[in-house]
């Protein structure tokens, strides 16, 4: 019960005039950088985090944590009328949703996009209110040893998980790892890998690797592709919203399994993406009108819409709770409580009651608000995407240069920044898969950290050993799902 | 894209994929010989800086070897990308470029409002009003924005200081 009491203190600071403010500039925001080509939820947010420098904390976090719900609901748009998906997550959603657009039905598609969107992460936030403070009050208890395994498995689930080559993902991520190490090692004070360089002491911050893989390599990739806008008409009356939201009960059973799945992949840190490709799978293959999936079903938007907002806002369970990050925007959230002055982990849930949830009150009015809004302003987001993208590209690239700049105020990060850009757009076009390498980036320290001093300790405990095994189970789970299916071929 | 052959002009995605890969065991590489200076063994207190950040080297070094090898074993014959695209691509990188190479002596406005007018005016092809529009009217709002409501410094060069901003 103890939960119940907390949350609505939590409620009382979200309800704060400036925290609903601060709210809604995020939503809208984050809506414009879901909508963007270019500006996605991580690098949006990294764009945005210095100017949460003078903000206390709870209102920084709610500020960017509703920029993330705004870009998880902006992508969406992109997708149903443009069939370009604003982020990676929403791909899944051009296959039915443009479809959709296209047969005159873009009002009921966005509709059942949001809505669903809505769903999936109410569902994740119920999880999150109920659940986090468990997993939290048990991680207490953790030492280095555990700690590393939980970091083990983190990144094991990534190779095991990820659509990408598994050895593109540990590439990927052993980079990571080999830049975080670079400058000042925390252990024993030594320098190292900065081969003389001064500007490298301090190591190579992920944000700026964030704005320059996610932001400017976004930007390289759609120059090379070529954009051209022809965009569906986007306009939801108050008819179309309720005769679409008295249809959509009927698709329970998918919504459902979507909210698992997507809780599930965003918990592990699969992330968004595969988790709405997976989604759309199931529903697919399970669905009675799973042959019409691809020419405009509407349980094909509910599907990854839902299993993608779902896992984009389980993944700032991890995050709060243990200190890792179940996506690269909760990366970047997590990298903002470090600025803040805020140690991520089960200790936030004892020093920083009010901090942790007001947050998790906010996701609840956070997405109630972006729910509203998006179905509101459909038409005026939309029109965003008909300005050319050769006045937004110059204009982007700015904003991540301030982004880049703000960060320690060093010209060098620029420089960095535009470096990354074009590694990310290499890297993406053969097929590397980012998440990891930044994610490896935020936690290399800590994980290192913790491997050497449980290296002075032991390994062998009961709980240690279980984490460990669970994370080779992931590591290897492309490969047993795959000797499964050939023991099932060979059997039959 | 006009054409989908196989014969489409373009570096072959296949030298792109194995060349990127040597990249990365370049850096495993680096990454190696840096641990090593840092030194790699277990000192009085456990393990020296370079410990795990050697491992990590050698992990790089190996799934790119084993990348490498199967970028080259495959035979698919696509395109990387045309060359007009990566005319395209060039397009945004050089400029940059040369804007983050100016920032620091300029200042952040001035190399922003040259930027985006270029980019506009030569990419565009907007007339001169609309890009003087946008090239001065966004670097305002941003001074706004940072400056003075939210007291981020951005970087100033001789103008602004010439101004007394």
């Amino acid at each position: 019960m103890e939960e119940i009491v907390n949350l609505f203190h939590g409620f009382a600071v979200a309800l704060q005039p400036f925290n609903i403010m601060v709210m809604l500039v995020g939503i809208v925001l984050g809506v414009i950088i879901g909508v963007l080509p270019g500006l996605g939820g991580a690098n949006g947010v990294a764009i945005l985090l210095p100017l949460t420098f003078s903000m206390p904390p709870t209102s920084a976090i709610i500020m960017l944590s509703c920029i993330y719900w705004g870009a998880l609901f902006g992508g969406a748009i992109t997708s149903i009328l443009f069939n370009i998906p604003g982020e990676p997550w929403s791909v899944a959603t051009t296959f039915d949703g443009y479809p959709m657009a296209q047969q005159g039905k873009a009002g009921e598609a966005l509709t059942a996009a949001f809505t669903s969107s809505f769903v999936g992460a109410l569902f994740a936030v119920v999880m999150i209110t109920l659940v986090a403070p468990l997993v939290a009050s048990f991680a207490l208890q953790f030492g280095p040893a555990e700690k590393f395994a939980v970091y083990f498995l983190a990144f094991c689930s990534f190779v095991g998980l990820s659509k990408e080559p598994p050895f593109k993902t540990i590439a990927a991520m052993m980079m990571g790892f080999a830049l975080a190490a670079v400058g000042l090692d925390s252990i024993t004070g030594q320098l190292r890998l900065t081969f003389g360089f001064t500007e490298m002491l301090n190591g190579f911050d992920f944000l700026i690797a964030v704005i320059g893989l996610f932001g400017i390599g976004e930007i390289l990739i759609t120059m090379e592709e070529g954009l051209s806008f022809r965009g569906g008409k986007a306009k939801i009356d108050l008819r179309v919203v309720l005769q679409t939201w008295k249809s959509l009960p009927a698709y329970w059973m998918t919504s459902l399994r979507s909210c698992v799945i997507g809780c599930w992949m965003g918990i592990t840190p699969a992330g968004a993406t595969p988790a709405s490709f997976m989604s759309y799978g199931i529903a697919k293959r399970v669905s009675k009108n799973g042959n019409n999936f691809g020419k405009g079903e509407i349980e094909g938007v509910i599907a990854p819409e839902t299993a993608a907002h779902a896992a984009g806002t389980a993944a700032l369970l991890p995050m709060l709770s243990l200190g890792v990050p179940g996506s690269p925007t909760a990366a970047v959230l997590l990298g903002g409580l470090l600025i803040w002055g805020l140690q991520p982990g089960p200790m936030l849930f004892v020093e920083q009651k009010e901090f942790v949830w007001g947050l998790i009150a906010s996701m609840y009015l956070g997405n109630l608000f972006g729910l509203i809004v998006v179905l509101t302003c459909v038409p005026i987001f939309a029109a965003i995407l008909r300005v050319p993208f050769s006045i937004i590209a110059p204009l982007i690239l700015v904003l991540c240069a301030i982004g880049a700049y703000s960060v320690h105020s060093s010209t060098f990060d620029v420089m960095l920044m535009l470096v990354f850009g074009v590694v990310g757009y290499l890297l993406k076009k053969c097929n590397y898969p980012l998440a990891p390498l930044v994610l490896a980036i935020v936690l290399g320290d800590k994980a290192e950290e913790a491997f050497r001093q449980s290296l002075l300790g032991s390994f062998s405990n009961p709980l240690v050993s279980t984490i460990m095994v669970l994370g080779l189970i992931a590591l290897f789970w492309s490969a047993i799902q795959e000797g499964f299916s050939r023991l099932r071929t060979a059997t039959a | 894209m006009t054409t989908n052959s196989s014969r489409a002009a373009g570096p072959r995605h296949k030298m792109v994929e194995a060349g990127v890969a040597l990249l990365i065991a370049l850096f495993g590489i680096v990454v190696i010989i840096g641990s090593v200076k840092a030194g790699i063994n277990w000192g009085a207190e456990g393990p020296r800086a370079g410990f795990f950040p050697f491992y990590i080297g050698i992990f790089i070094v190996v799934s790119s070897v084993i990348n490498l090898w199967h970028a080259l074993r495959e035979d698919n014959d696509e395109p990387f990308a045309e060359w007009g695209q990566l005319r395209q691509v060039m397009s945004v990188v050089v400029p940059t470029a040369i804007y983050v190479g100016a920032m620091p002596f300029t200042g952040l406005y001035v190399a922003s409002v040259i930027f985006i007018g270029w980019f506009m005016r030569w990419l565009g092809k907007y007339s001169w009003l609309t890009v003087l529009g946008v090239a001065f009217g966004m670097p305002i709002v941003t001074y706004f924005i940072f400056e003075r409501w939210f007291l981020v410094p951005l970087p100033k060069g001789p103008l602004e200081e010439w101004l007394g901003l």
